[in-house]
């Protein structure tokens, strides 16, 4: 593909651009003013009055992951890697949002906790709660800064506007509705945002498809390695990303897919939000349709930049930046490409919105976990619920000034950019393999989930370390001669799960247990089955994760 | 309070309504600013299914409470 340094312009706004973009923030303030009202207590501050229902619940649970970081960094994958960028949002996520509705949500929901270290409290103890808490709170802020310093660099990139003043206008906006409202006014702002991105992004997809001459038009375009899911996965080095189907599934599939999407309070935060125990199970199943129409916006643009970019005629080529090729740059250079006046100011308004309803996202699940699991947990331990209300509002804004710092780390040292793809490998891997054995084995015990935890967050540290410094060669990990930074990510994620899996288990044998009568509710097998009311098979989880995953198979067959 | 869908349904309606007057402006005084498949003006005729999809949204919903 040729990538020549062609387009550095940025794209001009006009009159009707900002009028819709001023629109957008108006509107997310006024609507943090109106939800104020109704946020009397800590309920409704850190769970939004569990009042919500499903379909709510579950475009918050998928627009909390759907921020515009994701999107411009999987079109931007997709340019790199090719259709197995589609992995991310079909095996990667589908099997353990269903595996969460129909097996793990019970759990959570009927121990009214307010946070996953919550169980973990209730499960273990309290060393294991504090532990994931800190480490929970420290990946959001992280996430929170980078996601803000993303936002600022692409903003002064693409539209050239000033780097802190477009970063301390969207921090002090989020900050503003959230401090207000909580999760309600998140949840809010990420169900505008999941239509705002839809309205201002798929259109992109429509004009490439129109420019290139259709779907098959497209496949046909692009190197035979980039347009399939698996029939190039036997061997590494037949498909673009450089990867074996054995990384795909345990990797990607099984220990990342399923820890961060059980286990990661950011989006199972938005379940917990749902009215009652049917509508929490049905909230990641009912996500799993649009998680699978999602590639309909991030694979289709990318593929369309690497026939467009492959093309000399069309006269498109993505940014460089110091001689590498910038592929956050696909989307905004689309959108430069199709994107008339009016239109421009819509798709940087879904980039902004997916931007900060990602950080309102980020900081409500740092304000919960700061309030419950440190907070409460460790410092004031008879806190009122008044209290905690005040708590919650006050790390709202610490949580957003920490971010504004995180994110001039960002600024200072961009490396740190590379890190932030291995930290969900660091927390949520390990984490996945605690919750699955604590709530499926009753023996499992404190000591063993607290050391497991502790060595498998330690050991994929260790070799993220090692693979960056050369101490340990990446092909170790991934089990194979070849093999790119994703297939490294994906494989040490696997190895952290089993370490913790393994050690876990082999601590539990010998240290002591907690009586099976604390367990219940907690434990399956020493749990009753929860009674929901009595609904036809139509209407309950069971019937639509079915549905989800014959469309799942479906899709991957046709994709093969 | 009011649903959310009510919401979204007033900012895809005024949304659309700016892009698609937009593109009827831009109809009759073309825009220095040129676009590929700029010729089929997708302002126009994108901006009216926003709208048509907000406008949806309200009516469903401007009589709804939630608890």
């Amino acid at each position: 593909m040729q990538e020549e340094n062609l387009m550095t312009a940025s794209i001009g706004l006009n009159f009707a651009d900002w009028l819709i973009i001023a629109l957008y923030f108006g509107f997310v303030l006024g609507l943090g003013w109106y939800l104020k009202r109704f946020t009397k207590n800590e309920a409704d501050f850190f769970l939004a009055g569990r009042r919500n229902s499903p379909w709510v619940a579950a475009i918050a649970f998928l627009s909390a992951n759907l921020g515009a970081l994701e999107l411009l960094g999987m079109a931007g994958n997709t340019y790199k890697y090719g259709m197995y960028v589609a992995h991310f949002y079909w095996i990667g996520a589908v099997p353990a949002m269903l595996f969460l509705g129909l097996y793990m949500m019970p759990f959570y929901y009927s121990s009214r906790i307010h946070s996953i270290p919550g169980y973990l409290k209730l499960r273990f103890d309290e060393k294991t709660r504090v532990l994931n808490g800190i480490s929970f709170a420290v990946m959001t802020l992280l996430v929170s800064g980078i996601n803000l310093y993303a936002m600022a660099l692409i903003l002064h990139t693409f539209l050239g506007w000033d780097w802190n003043l477009s970063m301390w206008i969207s921090a002090t906006t989020v900050a503003i509705y959230v401090t207000m409202s909580g999760l309600m006014s998140a949840i809010f702002t990420e169900i505008v945002q999941f239509f705002l991105i839809w309205f201002g992004l798929f259109l992109v997809a429509i004009l490439g498809l129109v420019e290139i001459g259709g779907v098959q038009e497209l496949l046909a375009k692009v190197p035979a390695s980039y347009a399939t899911l698996w029939s190039t996965s036997a061997d590494a080095s037949q498909n673009g990303m450089a990867i074996t189907w054995g990384g795909i599934i345990l990797g990607l599939g099984f220990v990342l897919s399923f820890g961060y999407w059980t286990t990661d309070f950011l989006v199972v935060q938005r379940a917990f939000s749902a009215r009652n125990l049917r509508a929490a199970r049905l909230t990641p199943i009912f996500a799993s349709f649009p998680k699978m129409a999602v590639p309909m916006i991030v694979v289709i643009t990318g593929l369309i930049a690497l026939v467009l970019a492959g093309d000399p005629q069309k006269g498109f080529a993505l940014l460089r930046d110091n001689g590498q090729i910038n592929y956050d740059s696909t989307l905004p250079l689309l959108i430069a490409r199709y994107y008339p006046h009016g239109l421009i100011g819509l798709g940087i308004s879904a980039l902004l919105a997916g931007f900060m309803a990602g950080q309102a996202g980020n900081i409500s699940a740092f304000n919960t976990v700061f309030t419950y699991d440190i907070y409460k947990s460790v410092l004031n331990k008879n806190a009122s619920d008044a209290h905690l209300l005040w708590v919650g509002r006050v790390a709202t804004v610490v949580g957003v000034v920490l971010s504004v710092g995180t994110a001039y780390w960002a600024k200072g040292f961009p490396s740190i950019m590379d890190y932030m793809q291995a930290i969900f490998s660091w927390v949520n891997a390990p984490l996945f393999a605690t919750m699955l054995l604590g709530m499926f084995i009753w023996w499992i015990t404190p000591s063993g989930a607290f050391w497991g935890l502790l060595a498998g967050m330690g050991t994929s540290i260790v070799m993220f370390l090692g693979v960056k410094f050369g101490w340990i060669n990446s092909n170790t990990l991934t089990l194979s001669s070849q093999g790119s930074d994703m297939a490294a990510n994906f494989w040490r994620a696997w190895w952290a799960w089993l370490i913790c899996f393994s050690l876990t288990i082999l601590i539990s044998l010998f240290t002591k247990k907690k009586p099976k009568e604390e367990l219940v509710g907690l434990v399956k097998g020493l749990t009753q089955e929860t009674a929901l009311d009595p609904v036809p098979f139509m209407k309950r989880p069971e019937f639509y994760a079915i549905l989800s995953l014959i469309v799942l198979v479906l899709l991957n067959i046709y994709f093969w | 309070m009011k649903p959310i869908w009510y919401f979204v349904g007033l900012l895809l309606t005024a949304i659309g309504i700016i892009i698609f007057i937009t593109g009827i402006y831009y109809y009759f005084v073309p825009s220095e600013h040129q676009t590929v498949l700029g010729y089929t003006h997708p302002d126009i005729w994108w901006g009216a299914i926003i709208v048509i999809a907000g406008v949806l949204f309200y009516v469903v919903n401007k009589n709804k409470i939630v608890e």
